[in-house]
């Protein structure tokens, strides 16, 4: 037994930041003081208050530190460890009342709404010590599973529970075993979707680098429920922290007879390996993923046949994502009622956002589903930062939409986010504020999948590419008013013809953006301005006279000598020469410099 | 690992390893041992060690041990004080055999060692 715990992040964002060596100064302090056998420092996953980070946790006071720096080390072991004084300058500053006392890390606002399922042991345990993840009810789920249940016991709780696909579609994923299952076959696979790569989504990185045995059980419950023997995780390479502590779990669990053959003394064997992505997004999608693992390029196939009857080498194959997977241990420990409890009719359960954008708080959440977009926008997330106005919340990535401030009412579930024209995806939340284009953010996602999209067939090759084309002429100035119902005449048609869900999802985000922000979109072709200012092409910087006092500032640093005028006289700037950096204004100190 | 009961008896095991990584609930018992320079010039650690041995030994789940500051009375350090039951117990002058005591009688029979308490000896 240890009288004190620190737990410090080592999640990405928290690492970036130094963590690793304020983790290792802080063993050695500890060493050094002679501690180590009273005092345990432990490196967990992610806590989700990236915005903070490197974060710390000292318990049992509960003390969370925030923004700490390696210098910070000796002072919070002399003051907190050795002498049991909090150091209050380094608290974060929401878990303090104003007595000064701290508070319960639940009684914050970034915390108190979420409800953390699949998170649950990110940031509590040491993702790379089995041993804790087992003192934490790991691998029981498995054992009750193998020495208690039938596989068909274990899929009726599955879709009991109501989970369904948390990689975006939505796809109730008892059903989806059950498929696989009633497919004749003596060789049957496994396969976990760990190719996250919508711009601004870490859910799945965080789950693995912080809870990697949960995927890991719940892969094997899979196994057992379908007849499955052989597992593969496909994760990208570009995680390489997740792919490091992935593989450590595996070679624990199979140390400790968790994964090989005949697990738990029953006749039920099975083995995971962990195939590397290569950095394609359409491999995201389960047919390019299957090819990939498969050994060859990483294309889509047209569905059907689905990949629960013929997928991975033919065989047939169950695709789940990380995060459906992190769920699936606890549905099985405490049961299908107690997850169906949480959320809304249609869409049970909990779902894990990763914040990011104009946002205070970005960093990862997990809300059941059925809150609202202010709740998590403003609630846990603080709101936009410096006072501006919140515009529009982009969920799915490139293959989501936006969500407009006057639907920030909306309760989060797989359908109404459907009905508003955005979608659930993987779990991005990307925060607006008036400073952004919509129409760049569309042009944003579109240069995206142009850039993704894989070549297979005509309308996303040539499709996207031709959408980007009339996107660009918008945001230049050039396009005109048929060219907007051109522009959606065309989604329309890459939506219905493309192979697979890249293709079929890639117009949402510019569907979407016409549909809430036409104005916007008519600006930029009718006044030739962009409302907000972004778009380069339509910008004109000028210097209003009566301000200008002719100090000569703006002039001299102006990179390509824009701006002329004589000394204590209004300058001047030639549209013609200027590239529109905004350097001028910034160094303006008389407010004389205008954008519009 | 070949059976189900060997799963579980490793995470018995393993509880106690982390045991104290979350704040007290409401239902545990609390014992702080006051580790101020007065309290650790006293001997103060090795009662904190003996505390933390004895709980790890008898498996005990529902206490939560750390320390605090300075309580103020530096003449009777090394001072435990338990909390349970909605009571505050002080106990001083504590040795390693006392505490384990205190762990033996007070926090798992219930029987509160009296010849330790402040209240006894002042």
């Amino acid at each position: 037994m240890f009288r004190s715990h620190i737990l410090v992040c080592g999640g990405t964002g928290c690492t970036s930041n130094n963590s690793i060596k304020i983790y290792e100064a802080l063993v050695h302090r500890i060493y050094d003081e002679g501690l180590d056998k009273e005092v345990h420092v432990t490196q967990t996953g992610c806590f989700g208050l990236c915005a903070l980070g490197p974060i710390m946790i000292v318990y049992p006071e509960g003390a969370f530190y925030s923004q700490v720096k390696v210098e910070d080390v000796d002072e919070i072991v002399n003051e907190h460890i050795i002498k049991g004084r909090i150091v209050t300058r380094l608290l974060y500053k929401e878990t303090v009342d104003e007595g000064g006392n701290i508070k319960a890390l639940n009684d914050t606002n970034f915390y108190k709404k979420q409800h953390r399922v699949a998170l649950r042991n990110c940031g509590v345990i040491n993702p790379e010590k089995i041993d804790e993840y087992i003192a934490y009810d790991g691998y029981e789920a498995l054992g009750k599973v193998l020495t208690e249940m039938t596989p068909q016991q274990v899929i009726d709780e599955i879709s009991r529970s109501g989970l369904r696909g948390r990689g975006g579609a939505g796809f109730p994923t008892g059903r989806k075993w059950q498929f696989a299952k009633n497919s004749p076959g003596e060789q049957k696979y496994v396969c976990c979707n760990a190719d996250e790569g919508d711009p601004g989504a870490f859910m799945d990185r965080s789950i693995l680098e912080g809870d990697p045995h949960a995927v890991i059980e719940a892969m094997a419950i899979a196994g057992y429920a379908i007849g499955a023997n052989q597992g593969y995780v496909y994760v990208r390479a570009e995680y390489p922290i997740a792919v490091k502590r992935l593989s450590i779990a595996i070679e624990q669990a199979r140390e400790y007879g968790l994964l090989g053959k005949n697990i738990f003394g029953t006749d039920f064997s099975f083995d995971l390996d962990i195939r590397l992505g290569a950095g394609a997004f359409v491999c995201g999608e389960e047919t390019a993923l299957m090819t990939s693992i498969e050994g060859h390029r990483g294309e889509p196939r047209p569905r059907p046949p689905f990949p629960a009857v013929k997928g991975l080498f033919g065989k047939p194959t169950i695709l789940n994502n990380v995060e459906t997977y992190a769920n699936i241990p606890q549905i099985i420990l405490k049961g299908a009622d107690w997850f169906a409890s949480m959320g809304t009719e249609k869409s049970r359960g909990t779902k894990v956002f990763a914040l990011g954008g104009k946002i205070h708080n970005t960093g990862l959440v997990e809300i059941p589903m059925g809150t609202t977009m202010r709740e998590i926008i403003y609630d846990i997330g603080g709101g936009c930062p410096n006072g501006k106005k919140f515009k529009a919340a982009q969920t799915g990535g490139p293959s989501g939409g936006c969500i407009p401030a006057h639907l920030i009412d909306t309760p989060i579930d797989y359908d109404n986010l459907i009905a508003i024209g955005s979608m659930m995806g993987s779990g991005g939340l990307i925060v607006m504020d008036e400073d952004n284009c919509m129409v760049d953010i569309a042009k944003f996602f579109l240069e995206f999948t142009v850039d993704e999209s894989c070549g297979k067939c005509t309308p996303c090759r040539v499709g996207t590419k031709r959408l980007y084309e009339m996107l660009c002429k918008v945001t230049d100035g050039t396009a005109t008013m048929e060219d907007l119902d051109k522009m959606e005449e065309l989604c329309h048609y890459i939506k219905e013809n493309s192979l697979c869900g890249l293709g079929q999802t890639a117009p949402n985000p510019v569907l979407s953006t016409l549909r809430y922000f036409r104005d916007e979109y008519e600006a930029h072709v009718r006044d030739k301005k962009c409302p907000a200012g972004v778009c380069k092409k339509l910008l004109r910087y000028e210097i209003v006279a009566d301000k200008c006092k002719g100090c000569t500032l703006c002039a001299r640093n102006c990179p390509v000598g824009a701006i002329t005028g004589n000394v204590k006289e209004p300058h001047v700037i030639d549209p013609e020469k200027c590239i529109k950096c905004g350097v001028c204004m910034e160094k303006c100190r008389f407010g004389a410099i205008v954008k519009g | 690992m070949k059976s189900l009961e060997e799963l579980r008896a490793l995470r018995d095991k393993m509880k106690s390893q982390t045991d104290n990584r979350s704040v007290a609930g409401k239902d545990e018992t609390v014992i702080k041992v006051g580790m101020a320079t007065c309290g650790i010039a006293a001997g103060a650690r090795p009662v904190l060690d003996a505390l933390l041995d004895e709980a790890d030994k008898r498996q005990l789940h529902n206490v939560s041990i750390s320390q605090t500051g300075c309580i103020g009375l530096c003449r009777l350090e090394p001072i435990v004080e338990v909390f349970k039951d909605g009571q505050k117990y002080t106990y001083i002058l504590m040795t390693p055999e006392k505490a384990r005591k205190v762990i033996v009688d007070h926090v798992v029979n219930g029987n509160v060692c009296s010849e330790y308490l402040i209240g006894e000896n002042s």
